[in-house]
């Protein structure tokens, strides 16, 4: 069951270095073939790199686990990020913090009601400027898929 | 090299390219790099009790694909903003063609960028994976 009275919920700022091997695991995954992923010695992060920050989160403190969504009826609706420059590079140290930006319900295509969480993820970097935002969508489903 | 600012005309992109077909293997692959464990992409019997045939892909997987795509064509220190929005779940045996165009260009002077529609095609299906917008910097 979502907790609506979580909007706001922020997580505790924490620091994720942007490391080079991380970057050409990542861009692999993503078949990427790019000799500026792979090869470089000082690679800038592909786009959607900035999802892997789920491993310097605290699967206690994250505002999303706090919500409550049940991974069985979980979607995911939408992600966007936002560079304010270019992307972060292999070296950089990058503090972050999301909070839990908004919480609504929709009616279903196929029935029920939907629930939707929206984060947002900053990430500063170590001047404090701030670099990158995240916004993912998650969607909560009325019941499991059948 | 990326595209010039000349070469860039609304309602054109670069030539479509396909990848796959998708396998439960590039679904862990890319579990492992990004650090989500859902265990919906992988475990077949969690997926099951889920209501699903089976496993299916991580959004986020045909996403970077997508967001590579975008770079290999304006450039990976160009980008500035990428959003997509998951609409068709994408299955093991899925060939998929990653596609983009000029939305709109824009020149202030100071700084030249294109918006970008970007998409995610199923090819045996035919159903949309993921349509986003992206905006790249354009030296």
């Amino acid at each position: 069951m979502i907790d609506h009275d979580k909007v706001g919920l922020t997580d505790e700022v924490a620091t994720m270095p942007v490391e080079r091997g991380k970057i050409r695991e990542f861009a692999r995954s993503c078949m990427s073939d790019d000799p500026e992923y792979l090869a470089s010695p000082g690679p800038v992060v592909p786009p959607t790199f900035l999802t892997t920050v789920n491993f310097w989160m605290s699967s206690d403190t994250s505002p999303l686990a706090r919500v409550g969504l049940d991974l069985r009826r979980l979607l995911h609706g939408a992600q966007e990020y936002v560079f304010h420059g270019p992307p972060p590079r292999a070296g950089d140290e990058l503090t972050f913090q999301t909070r839990v930006d908004a919480i609504y319900e929709k009616e279903g295509k196929r029935g029920g009601i939907m629930t939707f969480v929206e984060t947002v993820t900053e990430f500063r970097d170590a001047a404090g400027t701030l670099v990158a935002e995240a916004r993912s969508t998650a969607i909560e489903t009325g019941k499991a898929a059948s | 090299m990326s595209a010039a600012w000349d070469d860039l005309v609304e309602g054109s992109g670069p030539e479509a390219r396909e990848y796959g077909p998708l396998t439960r293997t590039d679904f862990v692959r890319y579990q492992g790099a990004s650090g989500d464990f859902n265990p919906i992409h992988h475990d077949e019997a969690f997926a099951a009790s889920a209501g699903y045939p089976g496993v299916f892909s991580v959004g986020m997987l045909q996403a970077g694909i997508l967001a590579t795509y975008c770079t290999d064509w304006l450039g990976a220190e160009h980008v500035r903003r990428f959003a997509v929005q998951f609409r068709e779940q994408v299955w093991p045996g899925d060939h998929l063609v990653c596609s983009a165009t000029v939305a709109t260009k824009h020149d202030d002077g100071d700084a030249r960028t294109v918006d970008l529609d970007v998409l995610v095609t199923r090819v045996e299906s035919g159903g949309t994976a993921i349509k986003g917008t992206a905006t790249f910097v354009v030296p």
